[in-house]
C-alpha cells in the first residue's frame, strides 16, 4: 500500500466520521475536489495527515464548520450564463404563464444571486406576484447571506453586464440600492422567496414544483448521488414540470435520461415526462 | 504497453500558438490521452477545441464532467471551470474561485492528475505570463512523473516556464519546435519500461 492508498483510506474514514457525528454526507461526492479541499485545509492548519484532522474534527465543532465551508463551494453570480436566462425567458416563461400559481425551487442556491436573478426576471415578465420561490442550500452561512441580500459592490459591473446580455428589460440599478462597499437588493424582490436549509444528499422531496433549478451542484456529486438527486427532482416536479441544470451538467448519462425531454438542449433545460414512460 | 498513461499540459499567454506547434507534431496513433489547461478570458466561448483541431491529427474535444478519459484523444478544460482528474480516470469539473487568478487553473489539473497517474504521467508547461502550475509541477515530481518545460527563450511569455523550472527538478527543457517530436519519442521509448 502506498501513501496515496493510505490517504484514501483515511479520507474514507473521515467522511464516515463527519457523517456519523454531524449528519453531513460527503461520502458520495466526487473525490478529487473533496480531497483537494481537505488537503489544502490540512496544509493551512499545519497538520500532518487526515487522521490528525479527523481527531480535531470530532472534538472541535468550530473546526468542522470551517471545513464545511471549504467543502461547500459557494461561488456564484447574478445572471450566470446570460444565454441560459435568455432561454428561460423565451421557452420557460410561456409555460409558467399557463399556471395561476407558480412554485419554483432553487436547490443549492448558495448566497442567493441566482434566486434574485430569477426574481428580477419574473418581475419583468409580470409573474412574480403569483410565484412562490423556495431556495435551499445545505450551507447555513451561505443561506444567511442569501436572506440578507447584500452583495459586494465590486461585482456589480459584471452582474450588470450579465443582466443586459440576458435580455434584461430595465436598468439593472432599479433592483438594488448601492452603499459604500455593498449593494442591497430591493425589498420587493424578497417577498415571495423562502430560504431554507435542505441537504440534497440526505433530505427528501419538495412537493409539486413547476420549475426546479439546480445549477453547478451536481458536478460535485458522483454518479450514484447524481441519480438520487435527479430522482428527487423528478418526484418533486408536477407533470410537465421543468428542470434546469448548469451549463456543464446533463441528464444524458443519468438513470433518468428517459424520464425527461429536452426543452432547450444546449442550455440544459428539461421537461419531466409521465411516469408510465420510464 | 506504455509506461506513461497520460500527458497534461498547462499554457497561458501565447499558448494557442505553442499548443498548435506541439500538437501538430503528433500522429493520429499517439497512444496517450492529452489533457490541456489553456488560460482564457473568463467569459470567452469555447472555441479553443475547434481552433486547435485544425492543427491536429488527433481528436480534440472539451472535457465533460464524469467523462471516461480515453487514449489518443486531446481534452481541453472548458472556459470558466476547473478541470480535475479522478483516480478512476474520469473528469470532474468545479466552479470554485480562480486559483492563481485562473479558472481553469493548471495547478488544479496537475495536482489531481499527479494523484491519479502517479509516475505514469508526463507534465508539460508552455509559455505564460504568470506562475500557475508551480505547485502542480512539484506534485507531479513528488509522485515520480516526468516534466517537460518549454525553453523560456523560445516562449512568447517566459515567466510560467521559468517559474516551473525554478519550482521542480524538471526532466527536459526544450525549444517549442522540439517538444512534439521529443514527446513522441519519449512515449515510444517508454514501451520498454520506466527506465528512460
Ligand atoms: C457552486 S454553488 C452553485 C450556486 C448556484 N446554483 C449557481 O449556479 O451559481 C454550489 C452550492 O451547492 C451547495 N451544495 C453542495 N452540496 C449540497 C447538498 N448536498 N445539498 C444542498 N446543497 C448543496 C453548496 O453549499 C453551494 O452553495
Amino acid at each position: 500500500m502506498d501513501d496515496i492508498d493510505n490517504q484514501n483510506l483515511e479520507l474514507q474514514l473521515m467522511l464516515e466520521a463527519i457523517h456519523l457525528k454531524y449528519g453531513y454526507d460527503f461520502r458520495n461526492y466526487a473525490k478529487a475536489s473533496v480531497k483537494r479541499r481537505i488537503q489544502h485545509r490540512m496544509t493551512k492548519e499545519k497538520m500532518a495527515n487526515f487522521s490528525e484532522m479527523q481527531h480535531k474534527l470530532l472534538y472541535d465543532v468550530s473546526f468542522f464548520e470551517r471545513l464545511l465551508l471549504d467543502l461547500s463551494i459557494n461561488v456564484t453570480e447574478m445572471f450566470r450564463d446570460p444565454t441560459f436566462y435568455m432561454a428561460l425567458r423565451k421557452f420557460v416563461i410561456p409555460e409558467l404563464r399557463k399556471h395561476p400559481f407558480i412554485k419554483i425551487w432553487h436547490a443549492g442556491c448558495s448566497t442567493g444571486e441566482e434566486v434574485y436573478s430569477m426574481a428580477i426576471l419574473l418581475k419583468e415578465e409580470g409573474l412574480y406576484d403569483q410565484t412562490q420561490i423556495y431556495a435551499t442550500d445545505m450551507n447555513e452561512v451561505a443561506l444567511k447571506k442569501a436572506k440578507d441580500g447584500i452583495f459586494d459592490i465590486g461585482k456589480l459591473k459584471q452582474y450588470t453586464k450579465n443582466y443586459q446580455k440576458s435580455g434584461g428589460q430595465s436598468a439593472f440599478s432599479d433592483y438594488y440600492s448601492a452603499h459604500y462597499e455593498h449593494v442591497v437588493v430591493d425589498k420587493s424582490l424578497k417577498k415571495n422567496i423562502l430560504f431554507s436549509d435542505h441537504n440534497l444528499a440526505t433530505d427528501g422531496v419538495f412537493g409539486e414544483m413547476n420549475l426546479i433549478l439546480c445549477r453547478n451542484v451536481l458536478i460535485y456529486f458522483n454518479r450514484d448521488l447524481q441519480n438520487r438527486v435527479v430522482g428527487l427532482f423528478y418526484d418533486s416536479l408536477c407533470p410537465d414540470g421543468i428542470l434546469c441544470l448548469g451549463s456543464k451538467e446533463s441528464l444524458s448519462f443519468s438513470k433518468y435520461t428517459n424520464a425527461f425531454d429536452d426543452v432547450v438542449k444546449e442550455e440544459k433545460i428539461y421537461r419531466r415526462l409521465d411516469s408510465e414512460l420510464i | 504497453m506504455n509506461w506513461f498513461q497520460a500527458v497534461v499540459i498547462g499554457a497561458s499567454a501565447g499558448g494557442i500558438k505553442a499548443l498548435s506547434t506541439v500538437l501538430s507534431a503528433l500522429p493520429k496513433e499517439f497512444p496517450l490521452p492529452i489533457i490541456i489547461v489553456q488560460h482564457l478570458y473568463p467569459h470567452s466561448s469555447s472555441r479553443l477545441a475547434q481552433i486547435l483541431q485544425k492543427q491536429s491529427h488527433l481528436k480534440i474535444k472539451e472535457a465533460d464532467e464524469k467523462e471516461v478519459i480515453k487514449n489518443s484523444v486531446i481534452y481541453i478544460a472548458p472556459p470558466n471551470y476547473h478541470l480535475l482528474i479522478e483516480e478512476d480516470r474520469t473528469f470532474s469539473l468545479s466552479v470554485e474561485g480562480p486559483v492563481n487568478y485562473s479558472r481553469p487553473s493548471v495547478d488544479v489539473l496537475f495536482e489531481t492528475a499527479a494523484l491519479a497517474y502517479k509516475s505514469r504521467l508526463i507534465g508539460m508547461i508552455l509559455t505564460g505570463a504568470n506562475n500557475d502550475g508551480n505547485f502542480g509541477v512539484k506534485q507531479i515530481k513528488r509522485r515520480g512523473g516526468y516534466l517537460i518545460i518549454q525553453d523560456p527563450e523560445t516562449a512568447e511569455a517566459d515567466s510560467m516556464p521559468k517559474a516551473a523550472i525554478a519550482a521542480a527538478k524538471v526532466n527536459k527543457i526544450l525549444p517549442i519546435k522540439q517538444i512534439g517530436p521529443y514527446l513522441l519519442q519519449l512515449v515510444n521509448r517508454s514501451k520498454k519500461g520506466p527506465n528512460i
